[in-house]
């Protein structure tokens, strides 16, 4: 699968010579069905001769079966994959297209336009270094143009060709091109692009394709293939300074320690000054391996093995990085995210984070605005919903070494995983470390939970009944406290009802509520039980992820979940509040077991089935699982 | 400062997928088919991780129709490199004499091939295999991604895949979910045969053009690797041939070709004009074929 070269037949050891120097390209193509972007890419490929006979026979043949050309050649149907799409006449996911001429080698993410593809876009930006934005030169630049040009340019792109396609199709007029060419300019301005390069073209006729087009004399600027095959993208990062996120430790035997990793910028060179992060310790480096060679130096982009002078602990995703100029260490962020799945993110939920080379547990702790994607509007938010984009404050669970994402992609990019399901929900880039992190620190104290609870003979622990509304909670857990009590036991109940009045009156009934409500109480029942207490909280707490955020606020065994399953036709029918009639009739949204979701935990400490036995015997045996645990028993 | 060419960019690319899966698989192994793509992937492992030992094993299914040769090539190439090489057969297909002259091609690929290499992930849980497909090879294959999630049932869902950004890959699963990764997803046909000419990576000699005995089976040169082939009267010819691709020998078209040095075989690959898995007589199916063949586990 190549170009055709003279060579190839006449020399052949000459023509692999000259193409082992070829350099590299990945770009995106951004623009509708409507646009042309797959006429182009195919036309690429075609134009190239990078398409086989027995290929080019199918292509033919599918072209009349169900191209949208008549008799000729459909391009698109070279470029669109799956057979799912095929039918439906449209690009769902992300297609990677290669091609490549006797300069370079090219990667092409063609990526669909839609606004409900934002999160394809821009995972097809994310490893691409210029965009091609197709622009039809009957209808100029397009709402979606914007959207386009936005998500490139936050996903770290700063070189575009604005392709102002289908000239044929407004007589290759030059006022035409001159009137677009301003437009774009004019709203880019702010999108901090390097380079911005108009070219009018004709993907389905091929003008200004691979060369200059007889019918647009007036243009004297590049074709576009010319064009990808000169510019140079490579400057920033190994202008930058050095940084190796380290991927793995290599230690064969007791004589070689080597850190292997990909060099996310910048140059290393054996005999440099380098610290570690976030430990801090420094060294230099004593060889940089690549299988049988030794390096002397090595640049961004290279995948090496590093050995340094002297034995220091380091492990995967701490960071080597030049000592003159290291990274910051942080573990609190502003950050842009682009969120990629249906459930929505909700502030105050615990994710998994995942940046070079390391992943750790956080949380967003404030959505500040979400950002219009079609108009850059910033608007007030609670959560972000699938293609949505916001700017937020997010907190790791461990500092990590970064650099804003506008400086190095590398050390500034993260991907959030739902802790849940494990996919991939989100994409964020790094804008600055918050200060806030290093200025609050705790306060040191010298009575301790431990000499607390000895006092009171017990081991403190937070009691978590959930359930539906009516499933008999709180009638438990008031029942339990009465027998503690009697024990001699010290106790404090958190119900759901009782918070809501006060310490959660600002709270609603949404999604994005209810977890932060969750959380609150959470944060509040950590500090009973640092106070010693055994605190039974009684709350629907419908989400799995919120119960699990709370169980890691405290130690291992001081979260006892308690499902009390009532089944919820049995909730209705007893309907203490009234509420199940209200949800029915429609007056209340948002009721758990109706148009909100109730997730039953997998594996609860104490499973308590209300059908068959009374709240006496419930409460009977959550006592007796307490003393079966060492609960009551002095610590 | 020189910037790195495609190839060095390719390969380190593919050394970074690779440690990351080692630095999170709990158990992770390299298939290894003994083709071109395979043996540069293994070329690239041996980089990736020296000085040390390749950290996984190696697994090859061996549906017992491959050329006798792969099969000696494989033996000598896992002694002189040390590597740990797990061989793997359906068994129950052999007891049912499964093969491709008596069940087809579509029975035989899919029950010592597709269903063998599910056996052999479940028998020693692997959670992580690597394969060497790359993205260029067919349409469906443009959007897997590099690390390609199965369930447990090791179906692949391709309107179900996740996002995947930067060079950051999300490796979580639940237990009995597997990852396929693919290193070589950005290589071309061309970037193997260039990587394989500047690295000296010895190939197996079915690649070059030998004289072996063919004979000619709906239009297809097949050579009568062993005494189970049926020759329908036919005898076998001496002709100059070469393989394109490796696999089952009924099921691997030869072609007529003169190219015995791997300078022959680059120029000739170039020069030629037809795509690549025409060779690969499975492939001769339906439009969206290999999609459906890859969401029922084939690799």
């Amino acid at each position: 699968m190549t170009h055709q070269s003279d060579l190839i037949a006449e020399d052949v050891v000459a023509y692999l010579k000259a193409q082992e120097q070829k350099s590299f390209l990945r770009f995106i193509t951004c623009g509708s069905v409507d646009d042309g972007k797959s006429t182009l890419i195919g036309r690429l490929l075609y134009d190239s001769k990078l398409i086989f006979e027995d290929q080019l026979a199918a292509l033919e043949a599918d072209s009349k079966k169900v191209g949208t050309q008549g008799q000729e050649i459909d391009f698109a149907l070279l470029v669109d994959g799956l057979a799912a799409e095929r039918e439906q006449g449209i690009t769902i996911d992300v297609a990677y297209r290669f091609f490549s001429t006797d300069k370079r080698k090219f990667i092409v993410a063609d990526t669909p336009g839609h606004e409900q593809y934002t999160r394809n876009m821009a995972t097809g930006a994310s490893t691409a270094d210029l965009a091609v934005m197709l622009v039809d030169a009957r209808k100029g630049i397009l709402q979606q143009t914007r959207r386009h040009s936005f998500i490139v340019s936050l996903l770290g792109i700063r070189h575009v060709v604005v392709a102002i396609n289908k000239m044929d199709l407004v007589g290759y007029s030059e006022e035409t091109f001159a009137a677009i060419e301003r437009d774009y300019r004019t709203f880019a301005a702010d999108l901090g692009f390097e380079t911005i390069t108009c070219i009018p073209m004709s993907a389905l006729r091929g003008d200004n394709i691979l060369k200059a087009s007889e019918d647009t004399p007036w243009y004297t600027g590049p074709a576009l293939l010319p064009y990808l095959e000169a510019i140079d993208v490579d400057r920033d990062r190994s202008g930058a300074p050095f940084r190796m996120p380290v991927q793995w430790v290599n230690r064969p035997n007791l004589d070689f320690r080597g850190f292997a990793g990909t060099i996310a910028s910048g140059t290393v060179k054996v005999g440099d000054a380098i610290k570690v992060l976030p430990s801090a310790q420094t060294s230099r480096v004593k060889d940089i391996v690549l299988y049988h060679d030794t390096l002397d130096s090595a640049v961004a982009g290279q995948a090496v093995t590093i050995t340094l002078d002297d034995e220091i602990d380091i492990s995967r995703g701490d960071v080597i990085a030049t000592a003159e100029e290291p990274p910051e260490v942080a573990d609190q962020f502003e950050a842009k995210i682009i969120w990629m799945a249906d459930d929505a993110l909700l502030p105050g939920r615990p994710y998994i984070f995942r940046a070079a080379n390391r992943q750790m547990p956080g949380v967003v702790t404030d959505l500040k605005y979400k950002i219009n994607v079609n108009t850059l509007d910033h608007m007030a938010a609670k959560k972000l919903e699938l293609n949505e984009v916001g700017v937020c404050n997010i907190s790791l669970d461990a500092a990590i070494a970064f650099d804003p994402f506008q400086d190095i992609a590398e050390m500034g990019a993260f991907i959030i995983v739902d802790r849940m399901t494990n996919n991939t929900v989100g994409a964020g880039m790094i804008d600055f470390a918050l200060r806030r992190a290093s200025n609050i620190h705790w306060q040191a104290l010298d009575v301790d939970k431990a000499e607390r609870a000895v006092m009171k003979k017990q081991k403190p622990a937070i009691l978590w009944f959930t359930g539906l509304s009516g499933s008999g909670k709180s009638t438990i857990a008031n029942l339990v406290e009465k027998r503690l009590h009697a024990l001699g036991r010290h106790t404090y109940i958190l119900d759901g009802d009782n918070v809501r009045h006060g310490l959660n009156k600002d709270l609603g009934f949404t999604d994005a509520d209810r977890v932060e409500n969750i959380r609150r109480v959470g944060e509040v029942a950590k500090l009973m039980v640092d106070a010693g207490l055994m605190v039974m909280t009684s709350f629907i707490s419908p989400f799995r992820s919120e119960r699990r955020m709370v169980r890691e606020l405290v130690e291992g065994d001081e979260f006892v979940e308690i499902f009390i399953d009532t089944p919820l036709e049995v909730c209705a029918e007893r309907d203490p509040k009234g509420l199940y009639k209200k949800a029915k009739a429609g007056e209340i949204k948002n009721f758990t077991g109706y148009d909100s979701p109730y997730e039953a935990p997998e594996a609860p400490d104490l499973h308590i089935k209300t059908v068959d036995q009374s709240a006496e015997d419930c409460a009977e045996e959550i006592v007796r699982y307490l003393e079966d645990n060492g609960y009551l028993a002095a610590v | 400062m020189q910037d790195l060419n495609h190839l060095r960019r390719l390969e380190a690319e593919s050394i970074h997928i690779m440690r990351e899966v080692v630095a999170e698989a709990e158990n992770p192994v390299m298939l290894y088919s003994i083709g071109k793509d395979s043996t540069v992937m293994l070329h690239l492992a041996l980089k990736a991780f020296y000085p040390s030992k390749l950290p996984f094993p190696v697994l090859h299914v061996d549906t017992t129709w491959k050329f006798r040769e792969m099969i000696e090539y494989r033996d000598r190439l896992a002694r002189d490199l040390d590597l740990d090489l797990i061989v793997h057969t359906n068994q129950d297909g052999v007891a049912q004499g499964v093969g491709p002259f008596s069940h087809g091609s579509a029975v035989h690929t899919d029950i010592m091939k597709t269903q063998a290499l599910k056996q052999a992930l479940e028998k020693y849980k692997f959670d992580v295999a690597f394969g060497g497909a790359r993205r260029d090879e067919e349409k469906s294959r443009a959007k897997e991604r590099v690390f390609s999630f199965r369930t447990a049932q090791h179906r692949w869902d391709p309107k179900n895949q996740r996002p995947e950004l930067w060079n950051l890959y999300n490796t979580r699963k639940a237990p009995g979910e597997s990852i396929r990764a693919f290193p070589l997803s950005n290589w071309t046909e061309l970037d193997i045969w260039q990587y394989i000419y500047v690295e000296k990576i010895p190939l197996i000699n079915l690649y070059l053009a030998a004289e072996r005995p063919v004979v000619e089976h709906d239009g297809t040169l097949i050579m009568v690797d062993d005494d189970r082939m049926p020759l329908g009267g036919k005898e076998p010819e001496m002709k100059m041939v070469r393989f394109r691709t490796l696999g089952c020998y009924p099921l691997t078209g030869a072609v007529e070709s003169n190219a015995t040095t791997l300078t022959d075989v680059i120029q000739e690959t170039l020069l030629t004009t037809t795509s690549e898995r025409q060779g690969r007589v499975i492939d001769h199916d339906a439009a969206a074929s290999m999609e459906k063949k890859k969401q029922e586990g084939y690799f």
